[in-house]
């Protein structure tokens, strides 16, 4: 009998991975810190092409961009004069499944597939697998998906209860998980107790994936309105939506694009807590995942980490709860869109953006996603309320995450809040530190942090001695 | 105690770790509770609620656990009006 405890099956974590993936990390890594990046982005054999290809075959890509005319208007009350960007939002709700996270599971799906595998498993609480699901049904493959759903009385998120549903609805097996970290542990045990494909949401099968949302968002742009577009806002949690889409646009010859991340300001709450964990009206796209995976991306059920996001990020902006339920009202009423949380969150950093960027400038909402029962922000409020979390109007900088959820009377004080970049790439600095004694750093450590930190050694070389004397 | 019959779909629960069994480093309102498995899946022979069975999930695979369920449903819903939403972006008309 094989040994089962946690200690033992964190242990056999590498092999698992390997038999799980049909692919070696080893052949890439060169330090603790330091892997070819590009090569093991190149070496899965997938280009752009072929990705379309795929993706058109299951239903995923080619999704409409709108112009969002009457909520641009109304940014363009109160911006300055000159000033009011147009507010465009790709509806990334019409791929299969409701969400842009069918890009990432289309092409592990494939590959699980053209490898063999009987089955895929992955291990997430968000639309990541009902995106897994519904590509396995479509590839007649066998899915497991494990999720955080309740806490110690028994009482699930409800929008993660909804992501249960959803997958069964695709024909999963859902394995529904009580708070904790240990959901790694279960992915480990389950991919080698049923020899299924590790769908994780961080291979580059997964990135690669996403790449096509960045390009058809460049040809979009370019063939209406004649130009690239000016700033791209992206919803970050683990960091593989940013990615993805940003190596899209480079690849589409985006070089000029402004990169913004964005993600709900959950400051305060503990993401491994029993009792934090319904205190939260978001899933993802919020500061418990943002920042630690900006900070240190190999954290992740993959040896390395194919989502990098601080290597693509220009900007970072947070916005409160309150701010995205306003905006998502806002979608429904002045679009005629009603769309879920995590694709709205970016839409609100757009409302700021746009506010300060020129009138004949464009910035894109690169994603919606699907809404419902448990997704809706009606649910997420009444549910706040039901946890004794105070919910009402008025001036958003009084939110407090886990505490007062404030909903702004006027789009005008939806302001957001900028992080400062350089602070988030020092944290990075010092995890690398942890992870591996800055006296050991090579040359070729150097220039692989310069390049996850879009910065160049000798920035590296003085931010680290920087960190040293203090 | 009414039985449930084998083949009804049924929800299991199992504990995966006991409170000192669990991963280094939780918080301690995590850490002193147990890791926790739900699954739903077709009974595999009649049995009781409480008692231990097996289920055979959606996909065909076993899984073992305590009944707790007969017939799990998704209760999830849009929630009680929250009223503050309702005049957003209606100002103007
Ligand atoms: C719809 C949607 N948008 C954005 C995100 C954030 O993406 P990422 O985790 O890759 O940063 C997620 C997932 O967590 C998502 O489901």
């Amino acid at each position: 009998m094989r040994d089962m405890s946690y200690a033992a099956v964190m242990a056999r974590k590498n092999e698992i991975m390997k038999a799980s993936m049909g692919m070696d990390y080893n052949d890439f890594i060169q330090s603790p810190i330091a892997f070819d990046y590009e090569r093991m982005m190149r070496e899965t054999g997938y280009g752009l092409e072929d990705i379309v290809r795929i993706q058109t075959e299951t239903k995923v890509g080619h999704t409409p961009l709108y112009e969002l005319t009457r909520l641009t208007e109304e940014v363009r009350k109160f911006a300055g004069t000159g000033k009011g960007a147009t507010i465009l939002v790709k509806d990334e709700a019409a791929n299969a499944s409701g969400s842009f996270k069918a890009r990432r599971a289309s092409i592990s799906a494939f590959e699980a597939r053209k490898k063999g595998y009987k089955g895929l498993a992955a291990a997430t609480s968000g639309n990541y697998g009902a995106a897994v699901a519904s590509q396995a049904a479509m590839r007649g493959l066998k899915c497991i998906i494990l999720q955080e759903v309740f806490d110690s009385r028994g009482i699930g998120q409800p929008e993660i209860v909804e992501k249960s549903r959803a997958c069964e609805a695709y024909g999963a097996e859902v394995q529904r998980l009580s708070v904790g970290p240990e959901l790694f542990y279960q992915l480990l045990m389950t991919l080698e107790n049923t020899g299924f494909f590790n769908a994780s949401l961080y291979t580059p099968f997964g990135i690669k994936g996403v790449e096509t949302l960045g390009v058809e968002v460049a040809e979009q742009v370019r063939q209406r309105y004649g130009k690239n577009p000016e700033a791209v806002v992206i919803t970050h949690a683990g960091g593989g939506n940013l990615t993805g889409t940003a190596r899209g646009l480079l690849a589409a010859g985006c070089d000029k694009t402004r990169v913004v991340a964005c993600s709900v300001d959950l400051g305060g709450l503990h993401m491994a807590s029993d009792t934090d964990f319904n205190r939260k009206s978001f899933t993802t796209g919020h500061t418990g995942f943002g920042v630690p995976f900006a900070t240190w991306p190999d954290r992740v059920d993959v040896p390395r980490n194919a989502a990098r996001s601080l290597r693509y990020m220009d900007e970072y902006q947070l916005v409160t709860q309150g701010e995205v339920f306003y905006v998502t009202e806002l979608l429904t009423k002045l679009e005629g869109l009603e769309r879920g949380p995590a694709g709205n969150t970016s839409l609100t950093a757009a409302v700021t953006l746009a506010r300060q960027m020129d009138r004949d400038q464009v910035v894109v909402v690169q994603e919606t996603e699907y809404t419902g029962a448990g997704k809706h922000h009606n649910r997420q409020l009444s549910f706040a309320r039901e946890n004794g979390i105070e919910v009402r109007v008025g001036d958003p900088k009084d939110n407090v995450p886990g505490k007062a959820i404030v909903i702004p009377e006027r789009l005008e004080q939806v302001r957001g809040k900028v992080q400062d970049m350089d602070k988030l790439r020092l944290s990075y600095l010092k995890n690398a530190a942890k992870a591996h004694p800055v006296e050991q750093w090579t040359e070729g450590d150097y220039a692989f942090l310069a390049a996850d930190l879009k910065k160049d050694v000798a920035w590296v070389k003085s931010a680290i001695a920087g960190i040293e004397k203090n | 105690m009414t039985k449930v019959a084998k083949g009804t779909w049924v929800e299991i629960e199992r504990i995966l770790l006991k409170p000192e069994e669990r991963a280094p480093n939780l918080p301690e309102e995590t850490r002193k509770c147990s890791y926790v498995l739900r699954i739903s899946g077709f009974l595999q022979a009649d049995a009781e609620i409480g008692a231990e069975v097996t289920v055979k999930s959606l996909i065909g695979h076993e899984h073992k656990g305590v009944l707790k369920v007969v017939n799990p449903s998704y209760g999830h819903s849009f929630g009680t009006t929250v009223p503050e939403l309702l005049t957003i972006g209606s100002e103007g008309k």
